[in-house]
């Protein structure tokens, strides 16, 4: 398929602009040389540039997403519709106070329905995506240590199922991180854990439910353990779906979590917006708080001890207004039910699964589950990449591929909450014939997909010598 | 697999060559083949301070990015720039493909030999 540039006629636009009668006020030192490259193109040829590529490309309208640690739900598309209102797309962050009421309500009301969920008592919108609020959450325990003069502490710990965001974000925020191990469960082993901490514990970065899809049988402890060494207990809203309105994060000794809105909350991806991390903290950190702080009476001030800004105004707002609209279309009953149909529906694909690929954790997981193809490919030459591959061709996105580390040859299946029982019995039997293939022709596996627009790819060269740009 | 037996080896899949007050470190054959396909290198710069036992290079295959762990605690006295431009170096000759040269080695990891890495290797 041709980019757009090589489908660019020099002189074929489609917009004719009137002779400019505003002045020119930019010093020439400030105007660009030469001409910028623009595709020039029809509307008409543009429109169907676009709807080709749309058509190459898979998203949840499309099917089946299972793609672990994503959760990739369906987005109400009344989301869209609030986030439309012109009385929210107008508004302008320098508008006075008292002309952008209805909006700060939005943001008052999401603030105290997050703390709801969580069960932390302020929540900050500034972070502009879920590696951000970790590192802001980072700042709120650094902040917090220094203003007690406590400066020996310079270390997080890290468990090896983490998402390679949180030693990141550590790093980031000038910690050193600190990995420990799981145990035979998939949880973190106590005996590392204690072995680690110490008084030069920061604090520990945990995601709860992990990323084998396991709630940790001994949280409280862990948490207690962290605070006994002084650190605080930062929790990873990765997973926040299985557990959203059963769960408080706060209950179980975390002082500062972040949510990632595009996955527990139900506002777009990746290319499909803006993002939102916000993060949510104690009482006893808000002195820290970044950005500017909504009081009672719908005023906003800085916090006294606040370590800045980590974004401009007061983070996206439309992803607020999106991920509002879900928490009033789901309501009290609505949100524990999604986190306990997410659960239920992982279970169901794992137990018509794990006959034929083995599981990495035997047990009742929670949203998700990590299939271990190590034995398969041993024995078959099958790889975790060639099932996914293979998936391709019923139309299933494949599932997250060699995460977690710990997991040799991992598979790991979100089906998430909005999927039906006849989708999950679909996936479960393309699956299952995949594994019949395996067992009888492994080579033609190895040779899928078949029905994509492009076949294999070429990962390695990608990889090593990616072209990332267009050559004019 | 290949195990060179001039060489020492830690349970992290490092190999140590140690010559003259000066230790060259690389990856084991064995690490190659299990991170596949090598796409980048990170390695430290001349002058950094090593420490055994912790990372001080990582490296990035198709399917995960995983630490090199130094088995020497010591000076970075030269690395090896080819790396940076073609990681696939490593996966051709693992042994050849040296990361760094380590001098004022002061602290060593415990090391295997190419026989007790083999066997420790067969039994993952």
């Amino acid at each position: 398929m041709k980019l757009i540039f090589e489908k660019s006629i020099p002189g074929r636009g489609q917009q004719i602009f009137p002779a400019c009668d505003v002045p020119e006020v930019l010093p020439k030192v400030e105007l660009r040389k030469s001409v910028a490259h623009l595709p020039e193109i029809s509307e008409n040829e543009m429109g169907r540039h676009y709807t080709a590529l749309a058509k190459r490309a898979h998203g949840v309208n499309d099917g089946f997403y299972p793609l672990g640690s994503c959760t990739m739900k369906h987005n109400p598309r009344i989301n869209e519709k609030m986030a439309s209102l012109p009385g929210f797309t107008k508004l302008h962050p320098l508008q006075p106070a008292c002309s952008v009421k209805g909006a700060n309500e939005l943001i008052t009301g999401l603030e105290k329905a997050l703390c709801e969920i969580t069960g932390m008592d302020g929540v900050t919108f500034q972070p502009a995506a879920g590696a951000h609020g970790e590192f802001t959450g980072l700042l709120f325990i650094k902040s917090y240590h220094e203003s007690r003069g406590d400066h020996e502490r310079n270390e997080i710990i890290v468990p090896d199922s983490a998402h390679g965001t949180n030693p990141a974000s550590a790093t980031m925020a000038g910690y050193k991180t600190v990995e420990i191990k799981s145990n035979d469960k998939g949880m973190v082993d106590i005996e590392s854990l204690k072995a680690h901490l110490g008084p030069k514990t920061a604090g520990l970065m945990l995601t709860n439910p992990n990323t084998v899809g396991l709630f940790d049988e001994n949280i409280m402890e862990i948490t207690k353990l962290v605070h006994e060494a002084g650190g605080l207990c930062y929790y990873d809203g990765a997973n926040l779906n299985a557990v959203m309105g059963v769960v408080r994060p706060a209950d179980i000794g975390f002082d500062v979590i972040h949510m990632n809105l595009h996955k527990t909350f139900s506002t777009p991806h990746g290319g499909g917006g803006p993002g939102s991390g916000p993060c949510g903290y104690k009482a006893f950190l808000a002195p820290f708080a970044p950005g500017l702080v909504s009081r009672d009476g719908g005023e906003y001030t800085r916090a006294e001890k606040s370590f800045g800004n980590m974004t401009g105004f007061y983070g996206n707002f439309l992803v607020m207004v999106k991920a509002y609209t879900y928490i009033l279309t789901l309501g009290k009953e609505g949100i524990p039910a999604a986190a306990k149909n997410a659960v239920l529906n992982a279970n169901y694909m794992q137990e018509k699964l794990k006959d034929l690929y083995p599981v990495a954790y035997d047990t009742t997981c929670m949203h998700e589950f990590v299939l271990c193809l190590e034995e398969i490919h041993k024995n078959d030459k099958v790889s975790a990449l060639d099932v996914a591959k293979a998936l391709l061709d019923y139309g299933i996105h494949p599932p997250t591929m060699y995460f977690p580390l710990i997991v040799h040859e991992a598979l790991m299946i979100e089906p998430t909450e909005t999927e039906t029982k006849e989708t999950l019995d679909e996936a479960i039997t393309a699956f299952r014939e995949i594994y019949e293939q395996i067992k009888n022709a492994p080579e033609a596996v190895c040779a899928c997909p078949q029905t994509t627009p492009v076949l294999r790819l070429d990962e390695v060269k990608a990889a090593r010598e990616p072209v990332l740009k267009y050559q004019f | 697999m290949n195990y060179p037996s001039e060489l020492k080896y830690t349970r992290d899949d490092e190999w140590l060559l140690e010559e003259d007050g000066v230790a060259t470190v690389g990856i084991s054959d064995y690490a190659q083949h299990e991170l596949g396909d090598l796409v980048f290198v990170n390695l430290p710069e001349v002058g950094d301070e090593v420490v055994a036992g912790e990372a001080f290079a990582d490296v990035e295959s198709v399917k995960a990015v995983a630490d090199v762990i130094s088995p020497v605690s010591g000076e970075v006295l030269e690395i090896n720039e080819d790396l940076l431009d073609d990681a696939a170096l490593i996966n051709e000759d693992a042994y050849a493909a040296w990361f760094v040269k380590v001098g004022n080695v002061t602290d060593k990891e415990e090391l295997l030999s190419a026989d007790e890495y083999e066997a420790y290797n067969e039994t993952r």
